[in-house]
């Protein structure tokens, strides 16, 4: 994957915690828990993906059901050109992480990303780098989303395993690594765990 | 020394030096490999201890878990919260540390403070076992293996024999073998000179074995330096065993003492004990005989009103004193004196066997073992104060060995018979005891609490295990372990002689490779030649 082909968004609202990204193309979004990041001259802003979504441009508008005479969903599309140029893909990213001098640190940068930064998606070298550490759990754990952060956390392991030459062995100390975490919160931590199937 | 040739089993997390310490198992460590009565090392700050599992424990973080435990198919589940959310703990006591200047030349000491917060706990190391309890060597005879340990464990027997010992177990459990095995240690580092009253038959020429052929028995082994004295001439020669001497024994050796001792086993009344005394004083040392001729005399009456008896104490005496007549092996009078014979062996440095044969009665036992006892306890005792008073070094140390210890040395009787006082007044006079006995709690909490270095095999009740701890700190973890021995080769040693209580598998016997190696000395180190040299 070319620098360009990995290139997805662009943020269109920071803070130290997380941003907002808009995507080039619609329903060109990162899968949940994916890991993205932004540049920062030299350094990099690690995040996780999360909130996906796709809605009208103008907040106040609607879409409106236009398939009723199509025969696919791709027909709906192709019939209104114009609904490409009105709607827009957006995701949220949870910052998990920074690099500085080539080295990765696992916890918040000293500033967040510019808006108008571009959003990369991750090479599978950088994550397996990034989380030999697993200290990112942390943050990962704490982010506060729209969506119930189970799901967050047990679809971000299974991302980053994915990206492990052995990845039953990641799963099981990032499962350990996750009850130190929420040592007084099994239900929680019994949630996460049984959405993390070796 | 490099503390990464062990394994490591967790962290200490809190404790107390009267409590015992806690440490946390790593998440690597399966509950399941650890057993109580294991020895592990604990690496604190500055210094190094030593101590001993004495209980194992399941705890978690969240007791949410206990309510919906993972299911049957959650095995990621539990694996992840095995060692984290669920984690083992357990309890160490300590008892040796080593590390600070002075215990550096003094080897391990007595512990006085606790390791710190996180201090990483091992598994001790065979080198920790021998810089412990020593190596073998012409002082330390090998006694077994720590459980699960290769290492040798040994007992450093000259000091053993400073103090009267028992060993103790259930019927069954090995306590002949141990007894025979620490027999030969004494024999073998000539650490003393054993009397041994052996009720059963199993320590001079055969031992029995459950489901196995017969063991060989002291005799057998050192054929030279042993030998065998018997009460039962007829039993030892169907049995082919060749004694040394028969003992039999005169009326005129028989004191009222003696008979005291056997006033429950005689079913005598305390008049009748009394009346033994009187008998003594009047008729001199040929009392029984004369006492029983009384009987068919028709001047009885007159006598017992001189001596102030009653004529039902009388004859609840009679009955007894026949008793003790009708034993085979006692006559009027005899010409050689089995104690002069036995004094005799002992003192050229032979280890004596007194074999029962058939006479497995308590009574004989009991009058036999305390009348010879009492004589060799009082001559050894003036050859001491000999010795002393004339500047010679003092006689071998003499190591009587009793079974059914509890009958010499219950409270009733604990106070007046010659065992009672052996046991308390030590090495003063160069001679103690090993007891041998199956109920400790029979013995009285006195004597018990005076006998140096305990080995005890399985023991299930409360009371025998609360008797055998008496006098012992840290008794409640020590509990523990000895109830979770196993039933055969398994013991536990403390006290006196060790410097930590450790619990053991004690070595073969039985085999011909363990005869050959129980023949062999072994090789003296050269660091007991410095000791010594100390």
């Amino acid at each position: 994957m070319d620098e360009a082909s990995s290139r997805i968004a662009e943020v269109t609202q920071a803070s130290t915690a997380g941003f907002f990204a808009q995507c080039y193309e619609l329903f060109d979004l990162p899968p949940l828990g994916s890991l993205i990041k932004c540049r920062d001259g030299e350094n990099e802003i690690l995040a996780v993906t999360c909130n996906a979504s796709t809605s009208s441009l103008e907040p106040g508008r609607r879409p409106i059901a236009r398939g009723k005479t199509e025969l696919t969903e791709e027909d709906v599309f192709r019939s209104n050109p114009q609904l490409k140029q009105l709607l827009k893909s957006e995701f949220e990213g949870v910052v998990l992480g920074h690099s500085f001098n080539n080295e990765y640190y696992h916890y918040l940068p000293p500033r967040p990303v510019k808006l108008h930064s571009f959003v990369y998606l991750c090479t599978t070298d950088e994550i397996a780098e990034f989380s030999r550490s697993l200290e990112f759990l942390s943050l990962l754990t704490s982010a506060r989303t729209d969506i119930p952060s189970e799901e967050l956390v047990a679809a971000c392991i299974r991302f980053i395993s994915a990206c492990h030459a052995d990845p039953s062995t990641f799963t099981a100390a990032a499962g350990k690594k996750l009850a130190q975490i929420f040592v007084d919160d099994y239900p929680k931590l019994r949630t996460i765990l049984l959405r993390l199937k070796l | 020394m490099n503390q990464k040739d062990s394994t490591k089993l967790g962290v200490v997390v809190s404790g107390s030096l009267s409590q015992g310490i806690l440490a946390r198992l790593d998440s690597n460590t399966s509950v399941e490999d650890i057993t109580v009565g294991h020895l592990v090392t604990i690496q604190g700050n500055t210094r190094r201890f030593f101590g001993m599992i004495n209980d194992i424990s399941l705890e978690t973080s969240d007791p949410g878990i206990l309510l919906t435990p993972p299911e049957a198919g959650e095995e990621f589940l539990a694996s992840v919260l095995r060692g984290t959310t669920t984690y083992g703990t357990m309890q160490i006591v300590p008892y040796l540390t080593l590390g600070s200047d002075e215990s550096l030349i003094e080897g391990p000491q007595p512990v006085k403070s606790i390791p710190s917060h996180f201090s990483p706990v091992y598994l001790a190391s065979e080198t920790d076992i021998e810089l412990v309890f020593g190596k073998e060597g012409s002082k330390n005879f090998f006694i077994g293996n720590p459980l699960d340990m290769e290492v040798k464990l040994c007992l450093d027997l000259p000091e053993f024999v400073t103090r009267s010992n028992g060993v103790f177990g259930k019927s069954g459990t090995g306590k002949t073998f141990l007894t025979r095995m620490l027999l030969i240690g004494i024999l073998q580092t000539d650490a003393a000179v054993n009397l041994v009253f052996d009720m059963h038959s199993e320590y001079g020429w055969m031992g029995t074995r459950e489901k196995a052929s017969p063991v060989k028995g002291l005799k057998q082994l050192f054929a030279s330096r042993v030998s065998v004295f018997t009460l039962d001439e007829k039993s030892s020669q169907e049995r082919r065993v060749s004694t040394d001497f028969v003992v039999h024994l005169g009326y005129d050796e028989i004191e009222p003492a003696d008979i005291e001792l056997l006033r429950q086993t005689l079913n005598l009344t305390d008049q009748a004990v009394s009346a033994t005394y009187q008998m003594r004083q009047r008729f001199g040392q040929k009392w029984i005989e004369k006492a029983l001729a009384l009987e068919s005399d028709g001047e009885t009456e007159d006598v017992l009103k001189s001596l102030n008896i009653h004529e039902a104490t009388f004859q609840n005496l009679i009955r007894g004193l026949n008793v003790i007549c009708r034993l085979p092996f006692t006559s009027p009078h005899v010409e050689t004196r089995a104690v002069d014979k036995v004094l005799e062996y002992l003192q050229s440095g032979k280890h004596v066997v007194l074999e029962f044969g058939r006479y497995r009665d308590i009574t004989a036992y009991i009058l036999v073992a305390n009348l010879l006892t009492r004589r060799i306890y009082s001559r050894y005792r003036e050859n001491t104060e000999k010795a002393m008073a004339e500047n010679r070094p003092r006689p071998k140390p003499l190591v009587i060995t009793i079974e059914e210890a509890h009958k010499f040395l219950n409270p009733a009787v604990a106070g007046q018979t010659i065992f009672g006082t052996i046991a308390r007044e030590m090495r003063k006079y160069n001679t103690t005891l090993l007891v041998i006995d199956q109920r400790p709690s029979g013995i009285d909490e006195e004597v018990m609490s005076q006998l140096g270095t305990k080995i005890t095999c399985l023991l299930d009740s409360e009371k025998d295990i609360d008797s055998v701890l008496a006098g012992m700190s840290g008794k409640s973890g020590l509990k523990s372990v000895i109830a979770k021995l196993s039933a055969k080769q398994q013991a536990l040693v403390f006290g006196h002689a060790v410097p930590m209580p450790v619990a053991f598998r004690p070595r073969d016997y039985g085999s011909a490779e363990s005869y050959e190696q129980f023949g062999k000395m072994p090789a003296v180190s050269d660091s007991q030649d410095l000791e010594d040299l100390w």
